[in-house]
């Protein structure tokens, strides 16, 4: 059970890495909100069930399994509706980029001339 | 074979971290800069999970609890101030 719980964490800290090159690294910002928040939420799911499994074969008592499940569910509802929100409020704000071959949310939004 | 696990995972983790860190001050517009605040509050939830294994104290889980939510409440505020007065309409 050791060996699991070194996997999930060493797969969750790699992930929690790419996340944030990715989020160094890629040219605008929507490249940005895809690489900084997709990898950092499978790095965080591996990682706290890296800790799960850790709790198990330490023998903890269960509050961790329920502690560590819940903050899984939490992540997994929040962080998609942060990132769809941040992605929206940037579009609305600064409008698509530059290399953008085809702009179907410009239709989709209604008011064609108000976003620039 | 633990403590080699632990050296090597908070060793990823504060990389991680530091590459936030930097494109948060470099970052052009303020939409980067609330990404990478975004990208900083997700990795330092994992991190204050990684401190409760360390110390064997659940205590901690509770913390990264709270954090994650007053971080998704922060995430929400700042995207609708970059979002600005466009969106009523």
């Amino acid at each position: 059970m050791e060996i699991i719980s070194v996997i999930f964490l060493v797969i969750g800290g790699l992930f929690y890495l790419l996340g944030g090159l990715g989020v160094l690294r890629m040219p605008d910002t929507f490249n940005r909100i895809q690489a900084g928040t997709k990898a950092t939420t499978l790095g965080a799911f591996a990682l706290l069930l890296g800790v799960l499994f850790y709790s198990i074969s330490a023998g903890f008592t269960s509050e961790w399994i329920f502690k560590t499940l819940l903050i899984i569910v939490f992540i997994a509802i929040s962080n998609p509706i942060g990132s769809s929100a941040l992605a929206k409020a940037t579009y609305r704000a600064h409008g698509a980029p530059d290399n953008v071959v085809q702009d179907d949310l410009k239709q989709l939004m209604g008011g064609t001339e108000d976003v620039n | 074979m633990m403590e080699i696990a632990e050296y090597i995972v908070f060793s990823l983790v504060g990389l991680g971290m530091l590459f936030a860190i930097i494109r948060f001050i470099k970052g052009p517009s303020v939409a980067d800069r609330v990404v990478s605040l975004d990208t900083f509050n997700i990795i330092t939830i994992g991190l204050i999970a990684l401190l409760a294994m360390v110390f064997k104290n659940s205590l901690f889980l509770d913390i990264a609890i709270i954090y994650a939510v007053l971080a998704f409440m922060e995430t929400i505020t700042f995207s609708r101030y970059v979002e600005g007065n466009h969106g009523n309409h």
